[in-house]
């Protein structure tokens, strides 16, 4: 049983030190070295081929795009691109690559001494990127034999290699000090805003859960009056922004912990345990590590001309940062309203929705209200409802000319929500259109006076609060397709109180 | 430049290679035999020749991000010693003794 100490307690008397290694792997069509496709799932060994498979004589040729792909998230990163750089082999004893070596990049990364600005609770933390460098992804171990998986013993291991091969980038940060408190927000605040960043920058699908992006964070504490930091540890692919945060505190506790025992911490490799929120020892890295890296031969350099570096920043779409700047501004949000806006992942949806007429407080209401509560209730991504941006915009426009209202214009998203069509063939088939025959309405609106003597009295002495049960009658016998406001005028007009 | 025992040992283990006392001796010899010689390559670089790593005095050759068709995973597998649901099967992988 681990012992652990308090989180306040642990941040009284120590000060953490953090650093975060990010694989992600890039969108390219194909493979980082041949033609591959690098779609994911696929049966097993099908997205394969000599290149990949490391079969003697096969030699590699580097994607453009990754390089592209690098070179975007690099400027978007704020780093400086290599003149010059070369792909170096790492050499080790796993079956998870066919040429016993991984094609990476090691004293000499495309992308480097960058950063990344996040913001926490009001405050804004500048994280230093030591680098960013590409790399080739593993294949993929199922160990066979063993309890649950795992490679302790396991009789035997079946190998895809599908994912060998796919473009990655690890971007490393500097050391992230002074967060005390804070670290483990920090942490999850820096892992969120990197995945906004390189989604918005089209370079990968980001997608933690399918392991497009995973995280090593590594922690370290050191007394709060020292000046030398403590020993860290590394918990490996940590799979989701909630575990980041998590695996950050865990370790806090458990380090300090060891080091109030007057004990030392391990250099070491822990994995994260997602149901208990702890981590475990995994290999011991000081004596493990011994890639012998040296400059992949069957490579030439990478020298990125200038003018091209110039060229993929000049194209750069607008960043998150300054997006959630402009889009506060112009939607008139408060910080709480925009951040509810980001977690819905509504953004791009409200947007897409102003861009097709709609105004933005039209906008944010239908998607963050209606289809919100809609994608809750189906478990499902916003993004995934059978409803388009213009389709929103289009129901709005009918709101605003005054052919549907609200209630009617709830009835025609649950129709398009349904699969019955665009909102004009769901407000055609269900006849849902407001009564705006004038002659009909006062037809109506006589009828309900005459139905309601008592309350239409009333309205004749003076009690004009009354009139809201006639509207509501008026409403209930067109079946919500009376325009309510101009019902209520009428009914004040016959009623002699206009 | 020269190898050690320790090294030869080291690099066994890296590599899951179970050798005796004498095969150790015997390989420590012989790999800092072969080290030496390439090692010989070093008398001869000047200061003024920088480390070369390539014969082809070439950057930038790239293919564009098109998909080429792969292999059926029957040929992939089709080399292989052992398969196992059309995946490569591969003995116990060794975990780092402590």
């Amino acid at each position: 049983m681990t012992t652990l100490v308090p989180f306040d307690e642990a941040l009284a008397r120590y000060a953490p030190v953090l650093g975060i290694e990010t694989h992600i792997e890039l969108g390219t069509a194909s493979k980082m070295f041949c033609g591959c496709p690098t779609e994911f799932g696929g049966a097993p060994n099908t997205h394969v081929c000599p290149v990949c498979l490391g079969m003697p004589g096969s030699l590699p040729v580097v994607n453009e795009k990754a390089i592209e792909y690098a070179i975007r998230i690099g400027l978007a990163l704020n780093c400086s691109i290599a003149d010059w750089c070369r792909f170096a082999r790492k050499n080790y004893f796993y079956p998870d690559m066919p040429k016993d070596f991984q094609i990476s990049q090691y004293d000499e990364p495309i992308c480097f001494d960058g950063y990344l600005d996040v913001e926490v609770e009001g405050e804004t933390y500048r994280i230093g990127i030591e680098r960013a460098h590409l790399e080739e992804d593993t294949g993929k171990s199922t160990h066979v034999g063993g309890a649950t998986g795992r490679i302790h013993g396991a009789s035997h291991s079946l190998v895809d290699y599908n994912r060998a091969g796919i473009p990655l980038i690890e971007i490393v940060t500097k050391p992230i000090e002074a967060t005390g408190e804070m670290a483990p927000l920090v942490a999850r605040a820096y892992a969120t805003e990197l995945r906004e960043l390189v989604r918005a920058l089209g370079a990968s699908d980001v997608r933690m859960e399918e392991g497009s992006m995973r995280c090593d964070v590594n922690v370290s504490l050191m007394p709060k009056d020292a000046s030398e930091w403590g020993t860290r540890t590394e918990t490996k692919n940590v799979n989701s922004l909630r575990s980041v945060e998590r695996s950050v505190r865990h370790e806090i506790e458990r380090q300090a912990a060891v080091l109030d025992a007057g004990q030392a911490v391990l250099q070491e490799t822990r994995h994260f345990h997602e149901n208990t929120g702890t981590t475990s020892p995994g290999r011991s890295k000081s004596d493990a590590q011994d890639y012998r890296y040296f400059p992949e031969p069957d490579l030439v350099p990478v020298a990125p001309a200038r003018a091209w570096v110039e060229e993929i920043r000049a194209a750069l779409p607008e960043l998150p940062a300054a997006r959630r700047v402009r889009v506060k501004a112009a939607w008139s949000l408060s910080d709480e309203e925009l951040r509810d806006v980001i977690n819905a992942g509504a953004l791009d949806l409200i947007e897409e929705t102003i861009t097709a007429g709609a105004s933005p407080a039209a906008a944010r209401k239908w998607w963050m209200n209606e289809l919100s509560r809609t994608a809750t209730a189906q478990g499902v991504e916003l993004s995934a409802l059978p409803v388009t941006a213009g389709q929103v915009a289009r129901i709005q426009a009918l709101v605003d000319a005054g052919e549907l209202n609200d209630k009617l214009a709830r009835k025609v998203f649950e129709g398009v929500l349904a699969g019955e069509g665009t909102p004009d063939e769901v407000v055609a088939a269900r006849g849902l259109k407001v009564v705006s025959d004038e002659g009909e309405l006062v037809a109506i609106v006589d009828k309900v006076i005459a139905d309601n003597a008592d309350a239409a009295q009333k309205v004749r002495d003076g009690k004009v609060a009354a009139a809201g049960a006639l509207v509501g009658a008026v409403m209930k016998a067109s079946r919500g397709q009376a325009d309510a406001a101009r019902a209520r005028e009428i009914i004040l007009e016959r009623l002699g109180q206009s | 430049m020269s190898i050690t025992r320790d090294e030869v040992a080291h690099l066994a283990r890296l590599s899951r290679l179970a050798l005796g006392e004498e095969e150790l001796d015997n390989l420590a010899v012989q790999l800092d035999a072969i080290v030496s010689a390439v090692a010989r390559v070093q008398e001869v670089a000047a200061e003024d020749i920088p480390p070369t790593t390539h014969a082809l005095p070439i950057t930038n050759v790239f293919r564009p991000d098109e998909v080429r068709p792969s292999l059926s995973s029957a040929e992939a597998l089709s080399g292989a010693p052992a398969a196992e649901e059309e995946r490569f099967r591969v003995p116990r992988i060794l975990e780092e003794e402590d």
